[in-house]
């Protein structure tokens, strides 16, 4: 038997609803249908009035999810692209990130966020949205890379007090598999180390971790030996392990398909070049998407994001500085 | 026999509806002369940010809180001072998030309207207009999720809010759902500077409710009586399952947007029209004419709430203000999961144990 990464974020759901019973899910499509991905696939069936059809009003989902977290429940939320979550994002930002702070009532909603380009999906079926959120305190946002994050991390998400902005991988959806479902995970707030190696970290999240694990096979042939760090979380950001990996290596490069104005590569290395600068044996690097909005033809989409084959550009341009 | 059961059946309700004009006459009172204090606090330089008033709102506000019972949702906007005391909030509260004392209930971390308490049903609003509707729809929601029936949530917007994609979304979700929503519009023909005719272009702002769907009421504002009676009938008919109701008061804002704005802009013709007349002192008139109140009654009644607002602004200017000290600083819930950044001792190439997760 295997599972893929979208059977685990919908196995993640279905048990959610099965084991508390505060949790609904609420969003465009996601009923009878089963959403747009299938995410919710037969949930609706299973679990009778409490997977439930939105109109196509992203503010008020939001909205909604908030009042019903106020009222002691625990909404999953699904935005139908990670893009279309702009609509709601007043509420997001404004109602449910501050609400703990301002009246210390917890705002415990999970916003699935279906992200990342896919080849011919264009601007607006493509982005990758976890910088803008993770800029907002009051906000938790997770990144999960592998079929069994999707599972485990989607059920702390739904446990966890806070509003948590949970980006899934589009790329991930069908082609990354699992032999089964996890019993044991790290928590959420601890990157995982993917790869060991001593000649340099790359750290990554979401699907750059495995373009980041081909490289460090591909520069094995040559000799190197390359750590890979899946950060899983970009906020809460686990520096601990981020710095004690450089601190074996000395040469870091952060991958992030996002654009390349701030976010998650630029706080990495703003972390580790005014902490760990003593750790560096050379100036590290980022790599990001191209300063632009998602192409739409497969051609310019696979030069738009960092890929297998630029990422290990970097990384030998690195290894030899 | 039945002609006399009738006659005594509506003397009491006409008395208790007298009971309850003067139960709304006395806070409405309490809110002005609040509101008063807090604005003269503001012109003495005490009041850190804005001070936003109801002036001219009381009736309707009133109204609002008054209908709801224990138990309902109440999610008020910036004029709504005496809807809030309605619903139950305590005069120390409001004068509390207006000074800033850390006993209040946003601690110093929100101010002025920005006040509530969400478990109890009573929303915290945020600036963004509108943006309260749905969450009221989100409580509405879960309780019918728990099979909680019979409670009602009603949210307070002005004319400015109608325009905005949030009251458009949130009206129409709460139709497809079918809440117990009462959505209360006051409509005070300005949102800040913006008149009416700068705002919308819809005939009357109760036709935005049939294109969602949504039955709506008109009110004149200026009016307790019409307001304690048609606020009370459409929270009830909420209440008994009849859908979302919206409700469009006319009213003029008797003051600026905030208090330091001298609203110049608005039309002297308007302050001479019906809508321009001040509730509290039409409400006053009306109480003395129904022969629901004395002279003397309404100069004891002055005087109690004036003595009440002095004594509780007394009591909060010795109240400590929020310490940056002694301040949490944590924005989440999950204390676990607080980064703490460049507290990290870092040592290289210390053998750092780290193993294969």
């Amino acid at each position: 038997m295997s599972i893929t990464y979208l059977e685990a974020i919908r196995a993640a759901q279905a048990r959610a609803l099965a084991d508390d019973p505060r949790v609904f899910i609420y969003g465009q499509d996601v009923g009878a249908f089963g959403g747009a991905f299938k995410a919710t696939k037969n949930l609706a069936q299973q679990f009778p009035g409490r997977v439930v059809d939105a109109p196509i009003s992203e503010d008020a989902i939001v909205g909604l999810a908030v009042g019903a977290a106020i009222e002691g429940m625990r909404p999953i939320i699904e935005m139908q692209f990670a893009d279309f979550s702009t609509a709601g994002f007043n509420q997001i930002v404004n109602q449910a990130a501050t609400l703990f702070w301002r009246t210390n009532v917890p705002c415990p909603i999970v916003v699935r966020l279906p992200s990342g380009g896919t080849s011919g999906s264009g601007p607006f079926h493509s982005q990758n949205m976890e910088a803008i959120y993770a800029h907002y305190p009051g906000l938790l946002v997770l990144t999960p890379a592998t079929v069994e994050d999707a599972y485990s991390m989607l059920l702390e998400a739904v446990a966890l007090d806070d509003p948590v902005i949970f980006c899934e991988h589009k790329l991930l959806y069908y082609h990354l598999k699992a032999e089964r479902l996890p019993t044991e995970a790290l928590p959420v707030g601890k990157a995982r180390l993917a790869r060991a190696g001593r000649d340099l970290t790359i750290v990554a999240y979401s699907a750059m971790v495995h373009e980041a694990l081909a490289v460090a096979e591909e520069l094995r042939t040559e000799g190197w030996e390359i750590e890979v760090v899946d950060l899983r979380s970009v906020k809460p950001l686990d520096t601990d392990t981020v710095m004690a990996s450089v601190a074996r290596t000395g040469r870091l490069l952060c991958v992030g398909e996002s654009w390349p104005w701030g976010g998650v590569t630029a706080e990495v290395i703003a972390r580790v070049a005014s902490e760990g600068f003593g750790l560096l044996d050379t100036a590290p690097q980022r790599l990001n998407a191209k300063d632009t909005p998602v192409p739409f033809h497969p051609n310019l989409w696979a030069a738009h994001r960092p890929t297998a084959r630029s990422i290990a550009a970097a990384a030998r341009s690195l290894l030899r500085s | 026999m039945v002609q006399a059961a009738t006659n005594a059946a509506t003397t009491d309700a006409e008395a208790s509806f007298r009971e309850l004009c003067r139960r709304a006459y006395r806070l409405m009172l309490l809110a002005r002369i609040a509101e008063d204090k807090v604005a003269s606090l503001y012109r003495a330089g005490q009041i850190h940010g804005g001070v936003f008033v109801g002036r001219g709102q009381e009736a309707l506000s009133v109204a609002c809180g008054l209908a709801l019972q224990k138990g309902d949702v109440f999610a008020p906007l910036i004029r709504d001072a005496a809807g809030r005391l309605a619903f139950g909030e305590p005069l120390i509260d409001g004068i509390r998030t207006y000074l800033g004392s850390r006993l209040g209930p946003m601690r110093g971390r929100d101010g002025n309207v920005h006040r509530g308490y969400p478990r109890e049903g009573y929303l915290p609003m945020i600036s963004h207009l509108g943006a309260m509707i749905s969450v009221v729809n989100g409580v509405l929601f879960a309780r019918r999720l728990k099979g909680v029936a019979g409670t009602v949530g009603l949210a307070s917007v002005g004319d400015g809010a109608t325009s905005t994609g949030a009251f458009h979304e949130a009206l129409n979700q709460a139709a497809v759902e079918r809440l117990p929503l009462v959505l209360v519009v006051a409509n005070n023909q300005y949102a800040y500077s913006t008149p009416n005719s700068r705002q919308y272009a819809c005939r009357d702002l109760a036709d935005k409710a049939a294109g969602y769907g949504v039955e709506c009421q008109r009110l004149d504002g200026t009016d307790l009586r019409a307001c304690l009676r048609l606020l009370t009938e459409t929270v009830s008919r909420a209440r008994n399952g009849a859908g979302p109701q919206m409700i469009v008061a006319s009213l003029l804002r008797l003051c600026g947007h905030g208090e330091h704005d001298d609203a110049s802009y608005v039309d002297p013709k308007l302050k001479g029209a019906p809508l321009g007349r001040d509730c509290l002192k039409a409400a006053e008139e009306q109480l003395l004419l129904q022969h629901a109140a004395t002279t003397s009654e309404l100069e004891g009644w002055r005087a109690e709430a004036l003595e009440k607002v002095e004594r509780t602004v007394a009591r909060v200017q010795h109240e400590p203000a929020p310490d940056p000290f002694t301040e949490e600083w944590r924005a989440i819930a999950s204390a676990a999961l607080v980064e703490t950044p460049g507290t990290r001792p870092v040592v290289k190439h210390a053998g750092i144990n780290l193993s294969l997760a």
